[in-house]
């Protein structure tokens, strides 16, 4: 008898587990009807699309009244972080609903590429860098920028003060570390651009640590990120955070290799249908009002992106801020609109410097300026400030750990 | 109790390699006497804090006025484990329809167990972003995707046990079987099953691990999660300036490793009786 009761047990375990499983799946219903917003939003979408059609004749009266709103998604390059908070506010404080829409933010990850999603049409609206955005074009995936929301770079190249690195020349010799992935071009244009011999080229991973301990001279940063980690970490020999006296920062805005970065794109077929142009004008709309609102009350902001991520520090995510807030504002020409000099500048630096786009002549039809500037213009007669000329950078107090 | 004791003692032994070397290399000056090669790992708290700094790490809170550490760990880790022993569970249950197959007919052993091997020739880390990203372009929800590869960590172990474990039982046994012209289920349920469970249970226990890991490593690439996999990518790009928090966050994914392992044991204990155990 004890054998055939054995296995009755083993088949009376697996039931429970399955039963188990089903238990723990109706439980977790939050998480759960989070997910299953996911699917009914991508089923939605089609619906979404023909209702657009109809509204689309519409549009002018279409802004206060608001039937169904359209359901679109934004890809970011990276997790939840202050880097997007902008388009944080504007859902959580309904900019999006005002404007009759319905914004999915899609956080990105170590093997996510948001040129690639909105090729594909896995995201209506993606955020990317304009050197990576056109070697994607170059590859094949037909995008555009419809906005370019920071106007500066906040690439570094960071070393420590007691290397006598002040400049690109000084890399000579020394090993230089970078990220790769499209995120070292302005690093490598300005190699060419000095001439500097025998720089040796490290890959570096995303934190500072290699800087730390000395295994390469210099290490890629971005001022709103690393940077401040290595404010935030503590120098052994002081038992204080790392000062900004200690490191020399080499700022590519100043050495002139600097390209634009963060801005909005689209699928070009997918613009290319009126509803959906103005579709994007108001997702515009609502996108630049949510960093507006950032720029005027970082507080909250920080606050509500801390709520998108449930371990991001909070002193961290206060200089981030602070940081990206310097990269967008003050906006010459009115935030998101893109200035044809600095396109020019970026144009001209990833062709003769970046190996996929060398002698590539970029057509101006990878951007567009119209939808930006017909948002400014909405914003601007609803009194909101679209320049920022008044911005100027808070002092942030950083925190071990950046907690 | 021996083993309660032998646990600490190990426990306790790793603590003291980990900050013996510690204190070896500040004795040093991080240098192996007598020549100029640097210890690594450097054994500085950059880059390997005090065992009770990643401790005290867990306790205090992740951000300023926000949930301690842990309690976040171990929200990130229910979140982990649901695709986990949801994988593991398809991947055990398919995992034994094919030993049981393999078992039954030559035929499909021949072939496909060559295919099954294969499977397992291909690196995870190359394969968990094309599952995952593609389970989301079908509009499946991330952790479904995930579970997907837990699923492909678990099958192979329990396929490979079971049909080595139904085929276990002694020839006389077979043959008593056959005598009394017993049909093949019965064979398989009162015979072979029972003998295998064993080996399925060893297997159980590889995968549950593995179905860990490979959840955690599918998350990775979707960050849609809110899972251990994200928590890993986030404290460990804050490395530089907070290292015991990624310290803390490893020591959390394998309690969550080996509270599942346990699960499987206790289960292994309920269904099979005390004299068929397997020690181990």
């Amino acid at each position: 008898m004890q054998r055939p009761s054995t296995t009755t047990r083993f088949l009376a375990l697996m039931a429970a587990l399955v039963l188990g499983l089903a238990a723990c799946g109706g439980g977790t219903d939050s998480d759960a009807a989070g997910e299953t917003e996911t699917t009914a939003a991508v089923t939605e979408e089609t619906t979404a699309e023909t209702t657009a059609d109809t509204t689309g004749d519409t549009s002018g009266e279409a802004t206060t009244e608001c039937e169904t709103p359209d359901t679109v998604r934004l890809q970011l390059q990276w997790f939840a972080q202050a880097q997007f908070a902008g388009y944080y506010a504007a859902r959580d404080l309904g900019f999006y609903e005002e404007r009759c829409l319905e914004v999915e933010i899609l956080e990105g990850g170590v093997d996510i590429v948001p040129q690639q999603v909105l090729a594909s049409g896995g995201a209506e609206f993606g955020i990317a860098w304009v050197p990576k955005a056109l070697v994607s074009r170059q590859s094949g995936a037909d995008i555009v920028n419809i906005a370019q929301v920071f106007e500066r770079s906040g690439t570094l190249e960071v070393s420590w003060a007691d290397s006598g690195i002040e400049s690109p020349e000084d890399w000579a010799g020394k090993t230089v570390g970078n990220w790769g992935f499209g995120n070292e071009y302005e690093l490598l244009a300005a190699i060419e651009l000095f001439d500097v011999p025998d720089v040796e080229l490290i890959g570096q991973d995303f934190t500072m640590t290699a800087l730390l301990n000395r295994d390469i001279d210099a290490a890629e940063a971005m001022t709103y990120n690393e940077y401040a980690q290595l404010l935030e970490a503590v120098d052994p020999e002081t038992g204080e955070l790392y000062q900004p006296e200690d490191f020399n920062v080499i700022d590519f805005n100043e050495v002139g290799t600097a390209m634009l970065q963060d801005s909005i794109w689209v699928n070009a077929e997918w613009i290319g249908d009126e509803a959906n142009v103005d579709i994007s004008q108001r997702f515009l709309e609502a996108s630049f009002q949510g960093w507006a609102h950032c720029r005027d009350n970082p507080d909250e902001c920080v606050s509500l992106v801390l709520d998108a991520g449930p371990t991001l520090g909070q002193s961290h995510q206060e200089w981030m801020l602070n940081e990206i807030s310097v990269l967008i504002w003050p906006a010459s020409d009115g935030i998101g609109v893109m200035n044809q000099e600095l396109w020019d500048q970026s144009v001209e630096i990833a062709t003769t410097h970046i190996p996929d786009l060398q002698g590539v002549e970029i057509s101006d039809e990878a951007f567009r300026t119209d939808i930006a500037e017909a948002a400014v213009a909405q914003l601007e007669s609803e009194g909101i400030d679209v320049t920022g000329e008044g911005f100027e950078k808070v002092e942030v107090e950083l925190t071990e750990g950046g907690e | 109790m021996l083993r309660v004791v032998s646990f600490i003692g190990i426990l306790l032994l790793l603590v003291a390699i980990w900050e013996g070397y510690k204190l070896l290399g500040a004795a040093l000056g991080g240098q192996w006497p007598g020549t100029e090669i640097e210890m690594k790992p450097r054994p500085d708290n950059q880059n390997m804090p005090h065992v009770w700094d990643m401790v005290a790490a867990l306790f205090q809170p992740a951000r300023r006025g926000g949930d301690s550490l842990i309690s976040a760990l171990l929200v990130a880790s229910a979140y982990t484990l649901r695709s986990a022993v949801l994988g593991f569970v398809i991947g055990g249950l398919l995992g034994f329809g094919l030993g049981v197959a393999f078992v039954r007919s030559e035929m499909a052993e021949r072939a496909f167990l060559p295919y099954v091997v294969a499977s397992q020739t291909i690196p995870i880390i190359a394969l968990a972003p094309i599952v995952v990203v593609w389970g989301g372009r079908l509009g499946l929800p991330s952790w479904m995707g995930v579970a997907l590869i837990s699923t492909y960590l678990t099958f192979f172990p329990v396929a490979i046990n079971t049909l080595r474990g139904l085929r276990s039982p002694e020839w006389t046994a077979t043959e008593m079987f056959r005598s009394y012209a017993a049909r093949p289920t019965e064979t398989l349920w009162k015979l072979q099953v029972p003998a295998a469970l064993p080996y399925i249970f060893t297997a159980l226990k590889v995968s549950a691990t593995a179905s860990i890991v490979g959840a955690i490593v599918g998350e990775l690439p979707s960050g849609f999660g809110e899972g251990l996999g994200r928590a890993l990518l986030q404290f460990n790009q804050a490395f530089t300036s907070d290292p015991s928090k990624l310290y803390a966050a490893v020591l959390v994914a394998s309690v969550a490793g080996i509270f599942f392992v346990a699960l499987v044991t206790l289960a292994e204990w309920l269904v099979i009786p005390a004299g068929r155990r397997v020690e181990n």
